[in-house]
């Protein structure tokens, strides 16, 4: 008995190993995961709209969270297009009338280039612990990886999702599978990860299914075609005077 | 005996005067409100057809089913060929596209910075083809507060309080902000050329009409539109033909069983009338309804009042049936004589009410009545200044109350001639 007792003090502190981490743990660890001082990307996105499916081509400069700047490439109407992020503030420039438009108010829900996406979800503080708590709420194994299921409640009222489910893949720290709700509880948006890929010591999703469950269609496919990171950003680029270079 | 009455009615006033006043009241009023209400709707089905639905509309499928969120992802490509095939198969209609959008207007600075922006509401229309309906149809000369109409692409039209509210002039460039047909945001730059004024409160607040060709190519929808729209070329709504068109258009776009489920079925074009497309379906019924209703309350208050009249009549001519009777006149005889000299009271008063009621309505039918006050802030598709409409059933709507009233009081109120006892009545005249 005395044995016994002291061998389970002995593994104690060895025990906490195994235990699951709190969701706060894992949030901040996939923040961690995510969060790049500088990139430079160039992506796609597939639009599977009702009527026909679309490809948008585009390239971001990409300063920590707050900061970005978004030229996008192709179809050739959409070319030229630029988009500007400066902290909480957003603007687009269309080259066919050399007019910088700020996105605000009720723009701020409408779609970027008829995808899945809104400007809002651009738009948001991609610091998931600074808006959200979460609790770990059950696990599952998704594309072979063993993932953790979060839920996150807002923890301010002004955002635009209220909760979220997302499946945590437990040893890379990145979000597979995402949820989103209103705060009545209605499902608004999906985000599934169908390939992930390792960056210097960041694994990150190349291939994302966006669906907005709102919307007709068959979702936006978004692929990132290239990424390079500590990348020397121009400070010109992160200015309103770049839109209409 | 017709002319005895007569002279009767003439001489005695009090027996004629206030039932010919009740009648002639009444059926003024009958008659006004007939051409007031019809006018009101015939405004509002015109105004409709105008601006909103045509007197048929065709859209694809899909469309019709969320028409009121204007889908215009949803929306017919392929126009031209449509159009022509319309103009063919049924030549009784004008047939014209429409694109109904919405958006914001932004005014730019002098850095092409935002200086004013306002949300619109807008209609685009062909404006710049020669054979175009439209100018006609939306009655465009007339709407033209400032400036000019539409006459090159790239300019547009603005509502006259919009351009008050951002501080624009015609000659002005704004730039439009709303959603391609595949959801990308889309700015373009117009030019200003004209204020405008429907006259509908529903539309004046934000309204902005440009060229057809333009909104395709701001919207990304080239050969595409909305709706197609079709006009009755007397430009009255046709309800009948609009059903009979109706089910033989979409007879010929019918689906087959094979094509349920397919995608392609949602772009089918489907055809509806002005009634389906407005929703104004309930309405009219109700209205409808309702000018039944205030026919039928007007019949029962006159009745009512002149049942009274005619009681106090009969009591006031107790002596008289009662004389009639003792010197061997027939009750019967005396109560159809009654009726006889109502119907005369009745038909004199329908005629003049309906003379007068005329003359009102006809008043309401060339000035009209504004009453833009109090429609502000309605989403009704009704002008400012409604006017009334004088039909040929408003000359003969006045009779029904006028006549039915005064027989139906007088009915009621002569009742009382047959429990007169005749043994009773020389004791009864000497009293």
């Amino acid at each position: 008995m005395i044995h016994s007792l002291a061998l389970l003090l002995a593994l104690s502190p060895f025990a906490f190993m195994f235990q699951t981490p709190s969701g706060d743990q894992i949030l901040k660890k996939v923040d961690e995961n995510m969060f790049l001082e500088s990139r430079i990307v160039t992506s796609r996105m597939v639009i599977h709209g009702r009527r026909e499916t679309r490809t948008v081509e585009s390239k971001s400069w990409q300063r920590g969270t707050n900061e970005s700047y978004t030229e996008f490439l192709a179809p050739a109407r959409e070319k030229g297009t630029k988009m500007l992020k400066l902290k909480d503030l957003l603007w687009d420039y269309s080259p066919s009338t050399d007019r910088t438009i700020m996105i605000s108010g009720h723009l701020l829900r409408q779609s970027v280039m008829g995808s899945d996406l809104s400007y809002e979800d651009m738009m948001e503080d991609p610091h998931l612990p600074n808006l959200y708590s979460a609790r770990v709420v059950s696990e599952d194994t998704l594309r072979g990886r063993n993932c953790w299921i979060l839920d996150l409640k807002a923890k301010k009222v002004d955002i635009a999702y209220d909760h979220r489910r997302i499946w945590v893949d437990k040893e890379r720290y990145t979000v597979l599978r995402e949820n989103l709700y209103a705060e009545s509880g209605k499902l608004l948006k999906t985000m599934d990860v169908r390939e992930v890929m390792k960056v210097q010591n960041h694994w990150l999703a190349k291939s994302v299914l966006y669906k907005d469950v709102l919307k007709e269609g068959d979702g936006t496919e978004f692929y990132i075609d290239s990424i390079m990171l500590d990348a020397n950003i121009p400070e010109y680029l992160l200015s309103k005077a770049a839109l209409r270079r | 005996m017709i002319a005895f009455l007569l002279k009767g009615l003439m001489r005695d006033r009090s027996r004629s005067l206030f039932p010919f006043l009740t009648v002639f009241a009444g059926v003024l009023m009958v008659v006004f409100l007939q051409a007031w209400i019809n006018g009101a709707i015939s405004s509002m089905i015109q105004a409709t057809a105008h601006y909103r639905t045509g007197h048929v509309g065709v859209m694809t499928r899909a469309y019709a089913k969320e028409a009121d969120q204007v889908p215009n992802d949803l929306a017919l490509l392929g126009i031209d060929t449509l159009i022509a095939n319309l103009r063919h198969n049924y030549p009784d209609l004008l047939w014209t596209p429409r694109i109904m959008f919405g958006g914001l207007l932004d005014i730019p600075d002098e850095h092409h910075e935002t200086k004013a922006q306002a949300p619109v509401s807008g209609m685009a229309v062909d404006l710049l083809s020669s054979d175009s309906p439209e100018r006609s149809i939306l009655r465009m000369q007339d709407a033209i507060v400032r400036g000019r109409v539409v006459r090159n692409h790239e300019e547009i039209l603005v509502g006259d309080e919009l351009a008050n509210k951002l501080g624009v002039q015609p000659g002005d460039t704004a730039t439009l902000i709303s959603s391609t047909m595949y959801g990308s945001m889309s700015l373009t730059n117009f030019v200003i050329v004209g204020t405008i004024r429907f006259g509908i409160a529903a539309m004046d607040k934000g309204m902005l009409i440009a060229d057809v060709s333009d909104i395709q190519q701001a919207l990304d929808m080239r050969g595409g539109a909305g709706e197609i729209l079709g006009f009755f070329k007397d430009d009255l709504y046709h309800e009948d033909r609009a059903n009979a068109m109706t089910a033989r258009f979409n007879r010929e776009h019918a689906m087959t069983p094979a094509m349920e489920g397919k995608n392609d079925t949602l772009f089918v074009p489907v055809m509806a009338t002005l009634r389906t497309l407005s929703g104004l379906s309930d309405y009219i019924d109700y209205v409808g309804v309702f000018t039944r209703v205030i026919i039928g309350v007007f019949l029962l208050a006159m009745a009512v009042v002149l049942w009274n009249a005619g009681l106090t009549g009969s009591l006031r001519r107790y002596g008289e049936i009662g004389l009639r009777l003792a010197v061997g006149e027939d009750k019967t005889h005396v109560y159809v004589s009654l009726l006889a000299e109502s119907l005369a009271i009745g038909f004199t008063g329908s005629v003049a009410g309906t003379v007068i009621g005329l003359g009102v309505a006809y008043y309401a039918q060339v000035h009209g009545f504004d009453i833009g006050s109090i429609m502000r802030d309605s989403t009704m598709m009704l002008p400012n200044i409604v006017r009334a409409q004088i039909t040929t059933f408003t000359y003969f709507i006045g009779f029904l109350p006028g006549l039915l009233a005064t027989f139906f009081g007088t009915a009621m109120s002569g009742i009382g001639i047959y429990k007169r006892q005749t043994s009773e009545l020389f004791k009864e005249l000497e009293t």
